[in-house]
């Protein structure tokens, strides 16, 4: 007599499970599926084609009606499984069906996560799981409107990228700072998030949804940064949990998913689980290719094969959107015990990344060009050895084996009309026949003869190996220090290139200037944000990752962890008021150390991290803000008491001396930038070994710039004179901007100007008055956006209140 | 599972930490600096730096390395060794993330503190 096999659920896993066991033991069982869905199985990985229109309900169907016919398989269509009862080896429907089983599969698949906040159940709020989702989202589009996805992982792209083809306003909220962070590195992400963004939809990124607002049907939503944005459906597709309550209420061992052995039985040997609610080797999963194993494993172990056994195996991810190419696949982090190989090219747009571990490829992300995929993947999942063409095996199968390339003979086998400089049109013969027309050396000489490599730099590889071509060991290129290890671009190659390119965040630069490392060094990414925050003012965001702990917290660290903090005193005058505050913050905080500083203001030392911020709100409210004597920026002003006091001052140099710090403060520099202004050429205020000095004289203004007595000791040049204290404000705006465009990170003035040359800074911040005007203006402009006080952002706006926190406290735990 | 779980220890998410980042968790014997990558995995280390006792958690983190604020050691976040030229070593502390909580190994805070104790 043939046996009993009730299934629970008519999806993917399910569908193949019954193929495999119709195949290998047709007339053991009778059949009888239960599923919620009112329909039979289909393909729902086809469910994106399905709403942007590629694809037709028809064409994702796995088994129509008449397979079910001809199988002798019955289906409850739109029948939900409430009740299983184990002793008396039935299932019920709510519909009131019940069915005897001598086996039975739980197949009933995940549930989407839905976020618990305000508004979450209105009307017109979807997930992304089914065909009613997919239907429900094109009826929706008809009326065009505004659609808000959240949650920028596979699917909510997926549902992204079909709204738009659907007509819809599109705008993907995610929680993370890249999109699909799980499957990508960050490098990868940000190309993602460039791609989706090209198609109009707009992305953003470390969005934290507050609440859905609205009515009766969804409104807007609402972040937690008080933004809103209107949008008439919301797709919720944040992630899935496996649907296991029904084999719990029925007691049947449930972790996160329900838990089966390596047969696919759960901890009842007549059940088994398979799909996605199915938890194996404490490993639950969520696409098809280990779904399809576990399906083969029962309709094996069904069919009274007990040889076949679930193993889990490295899964692979590809996003279906038309026209973007991503393949992710295995482990891709980094790591000392791991050797990465990364191949950028960003012309093509391409980035490719191996993960390779004890000679083994263990890792893959490949985004632009993704055919070599399945390659990668076969390699990764055999385990194979590569070591015989590490060399050549990030180019993919079409050259593993065969010799590297050698770059040198690539150049020369390049034709002469082969383009070598995008930016400025030169190709390959212009460069050859000027080196040996004019008898070319150096890069400069081929920059200043063909403009090839002038603009963006990002040729000057090629340009360099055309001159070493040409020249043989002739040629010696001036060696252009490199940032870091991570890079062959020296510093002004890569503010050129930021320039030029409008590039507008690090990642984008490390793709675009073919970074050899995935996430920088902590040489490197510093020097990075500053560049792009002096060239993008109010435009390019802050990564305060990449800052050093001092800017990050905006204190100084001492040796012990602790830390100091320096309020301004404008021009180095101060009141009883703030003397007060600071004797009132030293005496409620246990402050061990008050000293005046070389800087004319008073240092406290000894703070603890968690104290900062009620330090600063103590400060805040006498109108104290931050010294930034911790920052590559501006940090003091010293005066002397000038024409207030002095019997020989000249000028209100204390005046002058605040002016210039309010005007100043808050801009970031390439190294510490310190001023001073003294009233008359005794100069108290020590104006001549400052970054810029100015000294007050009858006639009004010498100014002053590049001394130092650091590390060396060095007297200013003298910039020039002016007349009043108007423009003594404009030139040193100006000189101060010129030197945040043109400084290396870490270059003080006096070496900036050694470098480039005191008498061209001299031209176009004192003499050129136009020059002059429009660098003060630049400056002016990014002071917009630089003069907030950052202790009361993190004394009162709560900002970084990670950094003060500890995450855990287990001192108490630890003692009970 | 349940024989196991008694001596992980949760302490909070892994989205409290920011990427490239560290934070703090205190325990009886001193500072544990919990880390996450740019790759979006954890490491415990001891917040101590092998050189001169600087606070690992206050570097600048890249790749699986960090480097320390105070001057400049580079240490590796899975061994704890100091890299390139310099030696050294930091505890490490062994945890898991699930469901994007972090989960501490209980009896790894045995070995922090050690140092000061010897
Ligand atoms: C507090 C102070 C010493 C004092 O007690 O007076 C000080 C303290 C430090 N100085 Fe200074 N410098 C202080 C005035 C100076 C001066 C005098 C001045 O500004 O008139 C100089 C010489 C002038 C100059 O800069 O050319 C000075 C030249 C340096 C240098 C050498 C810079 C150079 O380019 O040669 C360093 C090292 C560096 O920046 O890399 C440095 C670095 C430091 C650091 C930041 C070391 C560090 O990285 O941790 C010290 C921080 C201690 C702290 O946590 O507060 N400090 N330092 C002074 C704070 C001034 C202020 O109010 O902001
Ligand atoms: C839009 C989308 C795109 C995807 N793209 C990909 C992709 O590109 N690659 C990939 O590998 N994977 C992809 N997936 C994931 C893949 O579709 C799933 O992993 C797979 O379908 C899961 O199969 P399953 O049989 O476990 O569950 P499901 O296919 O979810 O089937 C479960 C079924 O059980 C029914 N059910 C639940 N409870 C009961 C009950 N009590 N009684 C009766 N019936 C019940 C449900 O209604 C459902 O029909 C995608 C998923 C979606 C939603
Ligand atoms: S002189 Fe040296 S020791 Fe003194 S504060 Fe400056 S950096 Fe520190
Ligand atoms: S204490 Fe860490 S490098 Fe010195």
């Amino acid at each position: 007599m043939k046996k009993k096999l009730v299934v629970i659920g008519n999806g993917m896993a399910p569908g193949r499970a019954l193929e495999r066991l119709l195949e290998a033991a047709p007339d053991s069982f009778d059949v009888t599926i239960f599923n919620a869905e009112p329909r039979v199985n289909y393909d729902r990985i086809m469910l994106s084609p399905l709403l942007s229109g590629e694809k037709s309900f028809e064409q994702i169907v796995i088994h129509g009606d008449g397979w079910y016919v001809k199988h002798g398989v019955t289906l409850y269509k739109g029948c939900t499984v409430t009740d299983i009862d184990r002793a008396k080896k039935t299932v019920t429907s709510a519909t009131g069906i019940t069915a005897d089983y001598d086996k039975l599969i739980i197949a009933t698949g995940s549930q989407p996560i839905i976020i618990p906040i305000p508004g979450a159940n209105l009307a017109g709020v979807l997930t992304y799981r089914d065909l009613d989702d997919v239907q429900a989202m094109m009826l929706a589009a008809k009326a065009r409107g505004r659609a808000v996805v959240i949650g920028g992982g596979l699917l909510g792209l997926e549902a992204a990228a079909g709204l738009k083809e659907q007509g819809m306003d599109v705008t993907v909220l995610h929680l993370m700072p890249t999109l699909m962070e799980r499957q990508l590195d960050t490098t990868s992400g940000h190309l993602l998030q460039r791609a989706i963004e090209a198609r109009g939809i707009k992305v953003i990124t470390k969005a934290n949804t507050k609440a859905i607002l609205g009515a009766k049907r969804v409104e807007a939503v609402e972040l937690a940064d008080g933004t809103r944005l209107p949008a008439e459906i919301v797709i919720m597709a944040v992630g899935i949990r496996p649907n296991s309550g029904l084999a719990k209420t029925a007691g049947i061992t449930v972790n996160r998913g329900i838990v089966v052995d390596a047969t696919m039985r759960t901890s009842d040997p007549d059940i088994f689980a398979l799909g996605e609610c199915a938890e194996v080797e404490a490993q639950v999963f969520g696409l098809v290719a280990p779904l399809y194993e576990m399906a083969n494993v029962a309709a094996a172990q069904l069919a009274g094969d007990e040889t076949v056994k679930f193993k889990a195996s490295a899964t692979a991810t590809k996003l279906k959107v038309t026209g973007i190419n991503l393949f992710s696949a295995g482990d891709f982090a980094e790591g000392s015990d791991r050797e990465e190989i990364v191949l950028r090219d960003a012309a093509r747009g391409l980035y490719k990344r191996l993960i390779l571990k004890d000679g083994k490829l263990i890792g893959v992300v490949l985004y632009g060009e993704t055919g070599d995929g399945a390659w990668f993947f076969d390699l990764l999942k055999k385990n194979a050895e590569i070591k015989e063409f590490r060399d050549t095996l990030i180019f993919g199968p079409g050259y593993a084996g065969g010799a590297a390339q050698d770059p040198m003979a690539a150049v020369a086998a390049l034709p002469d009309e082969a383009e070598i400089c995008g930016c400025n049109g030169v190709c390959k013969g212009r460069i050859t026949t000027a080196i040996d027309a004019l008898g070319l050396k150096t890069i400069d000489d081929v920059r200043a003869q063909t403009k090839a490599s002038a603009s963006c730099g990002s040729c000057t590889g090629l340009v360099e190996l055309l001159l070493k071509s040409k020249l043989g060991d002739a040629y010696n290129p001036a060696a252009v220090q490199p940032m870091c290890p991570c890079t062959k671009h020296g510093h002004d190659d890569v503010r050129r290139f930021i320039v030029a390119k409008g590039v507008k965040s690090i990642p984008d630069l490390m793709q675009a200037l073919e970074w050899s490392t995935s996430s920088g060094c902590a040489k490197c990414r510093p020097a990075l944000n500053y560049y792009l925050l002096s060239t993008w003012p109010g435009d390019y965001k802050d990564d305060s990752q990449s800052r050093f702990i001092n800017e990050r917290v905006h204190a100084n660290i001492q040796k012990d962890g602790t830390y100091s903090v320096v309020p301004r005193m404008w021009g180095g005058m101060t009141s009883a008021k703030e003397l007060r505050a600071i004797a009132d913050v030293v005496e409620k905080f246990n402050i061990p150390a008050v000293k005046c500083t070389g800087g004319q203001r008073i240092d406290m030392l000894g703070i603890k991290k968690e104290d900062l911020p009620a330090v600063w709100a103590d400060l805040n409210k006498a109108g104290m803000v931050s010294g930034a004597a911790y920052a590559k920026g501006l940090r003091t002003v010293k005066t002397c008491v000038g024409t207030d006091w002095c019997r020989f001052g000249t000028q209100d140099s204390t005046g002058l001396g605040i002016k210039l710090e309010k005007f100043l403060w808050g801009s970031w520099t390439p190294a510490k930038l310190k001023l001073a202004v003294s009233g008359c050429p005794r100069n108290c205020a020590e104006a001549t070994c400052k970054d810029i000095g100015v000294i007050c004289v009858d006639s009004g203004y010498d100014i002053h710039f590049g001394g130092a007595a650091g590390l060396d000791i060095k007297g200013t040049d003298v910039l020039g004179h002016v007349d009043t204290e108007a423009e003594a404000i404009e030139v040193i705006g100006a000189l101060t901007q010129l030197y945040r465009e043109q400084g290396r990170y870490l270059e003080r003035i006096y070496k900036w100007a050694k470098r480039v040359g005191h008498e061209t800074i001299r031209k176009q911040t004192l003499d050129d008055k136009e020059r002059r005007k429009a660098l003060y203006e630049r400056f002016v402009y990014s002071q917009k956006f630089s003069q907030k006080d950052p202790w009361a952002e993190r004394a009162s706006e709560g900002i970084d209140a990670h950094e003060f926190a500890p995450i855990a406290d287990l001192r108490l735990e630890a003692a009970e | 599972m349940t024989a196991m779980s008694s001596s992980w220890i949760d302490i909070g998410a892994l989205a409290a930490i920011p990427i490239q980042g560290a934070r703090l968790v205190k325990t009886p014997k001193g500072c544990i600096a919990v880390f996450r990558t740019s790759h979006d995995e954890a490491y415990a280390l001891e917040d101590r730096c092998p050189h001169k006792d600087g606070p690992l958690s206050q570097g600048i983190v890249h790749g699986r390395s960090v480097t320390c604020p105070l001057h400049n050691w580079v240490i590796n976040l899975e061994t704890g060794a100091a890299e390139g030229a310099d030696k050294g070593q930091v505890a490490t502390v062994r945890l898991k993330v699930e469901n994007g909580r972090i989960l501490l190994d209980a009896s790894g805070l045995a070995a922090i503190g050690k140092k000061a104790e010897a």
